[in-house]
């Protein structure tokens, strides 16, 4: 009998303690999961982010979520570099509550290359200059309203601006 | 030492439109040197604008900037004559920061 007495609280304590390393676990795979408005808000330089190799784990790292393609977010990007150590980026868009802005080339060692935040205020509008290694896509992701959007372009790189 | 940040914030009334050149090396680690000994990576990773007290605009760098990164972007509520403030962080821990008036 002393079975059943010790063995209801003993499972129920093993319960409450995997439901408490699953509360740890949660936190720890997805900050940014559990309030996605605040990604953007996060003041901590996104280092994990910056060290994923492919794009879509740098997204992941960097929101905690995926991105669907929007023609409302609107990439500029040459058709062709013919220097891969200076390409000029730029992205605008008519989505509104935009929080933050990142880009990232696909082919690069580590996709991201820049991310920024966009408190309310300022236009949801950046340009900045990107090195590649080599032809990729180049992704902009722009987080609005606690979505994420994105557009690609292909841009052609004569000269890689990574390697030596 | 000069400054390295170059900006020219400008306000039509309405809005203010920043422009941004930096002088550093934004140094990849992936780029070997002439003796083919690889330069370690050396880049701007945080930098911040700063207008009446609270940040307009925060970027966060990776290596892949292009080398003397220039940015452009524009906010709501800029003033000519105001101040911007503008400061970056290197992952060598290295900083530099400037104030320019909005013109």
């Amino acid at each position: 009998m002393s079975t059943t007495a010790n063995g209801f609280p003993a499972t129920r304590r093993l319960l409450l303690q995997g439901a408490g390393l699953v509360a740890l676990f949660g936190l720890g795979q997805m900050p940014f999961g559990a309030a996605p408005a605040h990604a953007a808000a996060n003041d901590k330089y996104p280092e994990d982010a910056f060290k994923q190799k492919s794009d879509a784990d740098a997204i992941h790292a960097l929101y905690g979520k995926g991105a669907e393609a929007s023609d409302k977010v609107k990439l500029d990007a040459p058709e062709i570099a013919e220097n891969g150590a200076v390409v000029p980026v730029s992205v605008a868009t008519t989505l509104d509550n935009v929080t933050s802005i990142a880009f990232l080339v696909s082919e690069n060692p580590n996709a991201l290359a820049a991310s920024y935040r966009i408190p309310p205020g300022t236009m949801p509008s950046v340009a900045n200059r990107l090195k590649m290694q080599k032809t990729s896509n180049v992704i902009a992701i722009v987080e609005a309203g606690g979505k994420l959007y994105s557009a690609t372009k292909e841009v052609k790189v004569t000269v890689g601006g990574c390697g030596g | 030492m000069a400054s390295t940040i170059r900006v020219r914030a400008t306000s039509n009334g309405d809005i203010t439109e920043v422009q941004a050149l930096i002088q550093h090396p934004m140094d990849s680690g992936f780029v070997k040197d002439a003796q083919g000994a690889v330069i370690p990576a050396h880049f701007i990773r945080e930098l911040t604008f700063e207008h009446d007290g609270k940040a307009v605009f925060t970027a966060d760098w990776g290596p892949a900037v292009s080398k003397d990164p220039y940015i452009k972007f524009s906010f709501k509520g800029g003033k000519k004559g105001d101040d911007l403030k503008i400061g970056w962080v290197d992952n060598k821990g290295a900083t530099d920061a400037t104030v320019a008036k909005i013109l």
